[in-house]
């Protein structure tokens, strides 16, 4: 009997559950605009990237009136199935964060040509046609960090500055290439130390790492470290702090993170893009196609605000702002690798 | 449980194991459903609705089609890297290497694929089959002969292995193989001829409403092969008895004439070709190339997934798709409720543990009353008459 009911009483709780829930399932609003954003590893909460598209996500959300989710992929084919269940659940506007996504979100545009969707980061092919319903959003971060890489040529005491950077991809050499172009424009003696924290997606989310790699840097003479990775740089502003040197952010304002310490911040306005590209398609004139952000469109910049205006004086500003419409002007070519 | 027959006549004896057989699969279901008990506590203990919880847990893994086949989709890598594992711990190794053997295989795969880019279909399809299984397969095959030489005992190897791999594909594919402008560490597609079809049109044709876009493929039929031909080597071939009598007393078997050497790299070979399989879903069947980090754990997955399933080829294929409804449902509950991704592997987590307590539980009472049954009907019928149970 004991048996009996040892078997018996989880199948009536189950079906208890299953038949509990076709109630409870909320109706769901049609006519409220829906956003999904989909995050990179990483995830919401890494103070950089991932939170910089999501920052501007919850600013459309404050400014109108629409409906958001937001979901992490535990799997890389969770990636396509995420999107997709999105869409089927009728949602308008569908974001991938990373350019992991650009493969994934391309098959799913095509298979619902009528919701929109973005890509941050996105991986062009070569004379791609994107369709109508889907932007690849570029960032020429190369700009941005050369002017960071000249803030760090000029106030380098030691003539060594470095750069530490995530996962070992092309898309964070950018970072690196425009870093060093800049601090050698700042200080043609400079010498660049560069290290990566990994080269699995795992290396944007190692504080521990970061850390071990910055106090390398700082141990042998480097005073200024800019890093492209992540979370993984959490670890960096540490250790910029703990041993009295400076850092350089990334992706957000990473200033306030460690006043004092952080020297400033290659921001990549993903915010201003996730928020420009839903108001688009709020007000219907949303287009599909490649989109570049660079300095010209503030795309991409470099971050002064109360926390570092100690640490940078008006003549460097200065000497940046130069070089900025130099870019701007195309007098200065910034390598992007 | 039935009282121990004690005049062991045939027809007892097969009635009795008729209802071990339907402890069996009992015994899981119920560890199942307290399992889910618990993860619903777990998830009122947060302030989230259970039901809410398990219906769209459920909703993710079976309203419809597309649903069921995603969970066989999510099941195929992990039934592969199971199989691996319980292979091995057939022979009494620990293959925890499942994760760099599938990298291999995949590797491999991709890059037979890449060198023949005219072959015809029926030719390169078990060309690339046989390239997974081999890369895998050679690759697990070092550290067996490192134990089965020098005794360097596979845990520490395997999990080695693991680390060489990843990192050697990762360089290959960054510095050689990437396709060229672009930042996705992948490499080129396959050719088409190497691709593996989906399952999509066939269930079309027999009115099963499956989407076009569904990834399930035709390696999820070769999964089910490979349970089949886990269970054919095992059982059915002397090769596979070794591998058993080896996992049972190495020593008993190699004064019983066993090649103990032999065997035990024999098995790990094998071991590692079912993981390198992994790349029959992966490469052929979903992505048609090789991206870097695709795994993010399917080889760790698989030690689960072998224990869960108590090391059986068949037990790894039910495991496996409790693990493809798991995840799968995880997705549908990440997607449309509050409940943080956290708290999803949480009762994934401790859905798993319950289930292997449950079910041990269970066979250690149906072991205790077996043993007791075994001594009376070993005098009736002279020998063992019921199936293995590890």
């Amino acid at each position: 009997m004991r048996k009996l009911t040892f078997l018996v009483l989880p199948l009536v709780l189950l079906s208890l559950v299953v038949t509990g829930c076709r109630q409870s399932t909320p109706s769901q609003d049609a006519d409220v605009f829906k956003v999904g954003m989909v995050f990179d590893v990483g995830g919401k909460g890494d103070k950089s990237f991932n939170d910089s598209a999501y920052r501007g996500l919850l600013r459309v959300a404050d400014d109108f009136e629409i409906e958001h989710r937001e979901f992490e992929p535990g799997q890389d084919a969770d990636r396509e199935t995420g999107l997709r269940k999105l869409a089927q659940a009728g949602f308008d506007v569908i974001i991938g964060v990373g350019f992991l996504f650009s493969d994934s979100i391309r098959s799913v545009a095509a298979d619902y040509p009528d919701v929109r969707f973005a890509c941050v980061d996105f991986d062009t092919r070569p004379n791609e046609q994107l369709p109508d319903n889907l932007v690849g959003l570029v960032f020429r971060e190369e700009e941005g960090s050369f002017l960071v890489g000249v803030v760090a040529g000029l106030k380098s005491k030691t003539g060594r500055v470095g750069f530490i950077g995530g996962m070992d991809v092309p898309l964070i050499h950018r970072f690196e290439a425009g870093y060093i172009a800049g601090a050698r424009y700042a200080n043609p003696a400079v010498s660049v130390t560069v290290g990566y924290a990994g080269s699995t997606p795992q290396a944007f989310a190692d504080p521990a790492k970061g850390k071990e790699l910055a106090m390398l840097q700082y141990g042998r003479g480097v005073d200024v470290i800019y890093h492209a990775s992540g979370n993984t740089g959490i670890g960096v502003i540490e250790a910029a702090r703990e041993t009295g040197n400076f850092a350089i952010g990334v992706d957000s304002n990473q200033n306030y993170m460690a006043p004092g310490y952080v020297l400033t911040s290659m921001v990549k306005r993903v915010d201003n893009a996730v928020y420009a590209v839903v108001l688009e398609a709020l007000e219907n004139r949303f287009e599909g196609g490649v989109e570049e952000l660079g300095l010209a469109e503030d795309g991409v910049g470099y971050a002064m605000d109360d926390y570092n205006a100690g640490l940078i004086s008006e003549d460097m500003v200065e000497m940046v702002e130069a070089a900025r419409m130099k870019i701007i002007a195309g007098e200065i070519d910034v390598p992007r690798e | 449980m039935s009282s121990p027959g004690a005049s062991g006549t045939a027809t007892r004896v097969s009635r009795i194991a008729g209802t071990e057989r339907i402890v069996d699969v009992l015994a899981p279901l119920v560890a199942v459903l307290a399992a889910f008990l618990v993860g619903g506590l777990v998830v009122a203990a947060i302030g989230e609705s259970p039901l809410r919880f398990y219906s769209t847990l459920f909703r993710g893994a079976f309203a419809n089609a597309d649903s069921v086949g995603l969970v066989l989709f999510n099941a195929t890598p992990l039934i592969f890297a199971g199989l691996a594992v319980a292979f091995a711990f057939r022979a009494g190794l620990f293959n925890i290497g499942g994760e760099g053997q599938l990298y291999i295989g995949s590797f491999v795969c991709t890059w037979v694929a890449l060198q023949l880019p005219g072959a015809p279909r029926v030719l390169l399809i078990p060309v690339l089959i046989l390239a997974s299984a081999a890369g895998g397969g050679l690759w697990a095959a070092i550290p067996g002969y490192l134990k089965a030489r020098l005794g360097v005992h596979e845990v520490i190897n395997t999990i080695m292995m693991n680390f060489i791999a990843v990192g050697l594909t990762s360089y290959l594919v960054i510095n050689i193989f990437k396709e060229a402008g672009q930042m996705t560490p992948q490499t080129a597609t396959i050719p088409i001829a190497g691709e593996l079809p989906r399952l999509a049109y066939f269930f079309q044709s027999l009115g099963v409403p499956l989407p076009a876009a569904n990834p399930l493929n035709v390696s999820f039929l070769i999964a089910l092969a490979a349970v089949w031909l886990a269970w054919f080597i095992l059982h059915r071939t002397t090769l596979g008895y070794e591998i058993r009598a080896v996992g049972h007393n190495a020593s008993a078997a190699e004064c019983a004439g066993i090649n103990v050497r032999r065997t035990l790299v024999l098995a790990m070979l094998l071991s590692g070709a079912f993981a390198g399989l992994v790349a029959t879903n992966e490469v052929m069947g979903f992505r048609h190339r090789f991206l870097d980090n695709f795994s993010s754990g399917i080889g760790f997955m698989g030690i689960a997934v072998a224990l869960l399933g108590r090391n059986s080829p068949f037990g790894v294929l039910f495991a496996a798709l409790l693990f493809g409804v798991l995840n799968t449902g995880a997705l549908e509950v990440d997607l449309f409720t509050d409940v943080p991704r956290e708290l999803i592997l949480v009762v994934q987590a401790v859905t798993i543990i319950l289930v292997v307590v449950g079910n041990e539980i269970v066979r250690r009472r149906r072991e205790g009353g077996a043993t007791s049954r075994r001594r009376s009907e070993a005098t009736a019928i002279g020998q063992d008459g019921s199936a293995e149970a590890s």
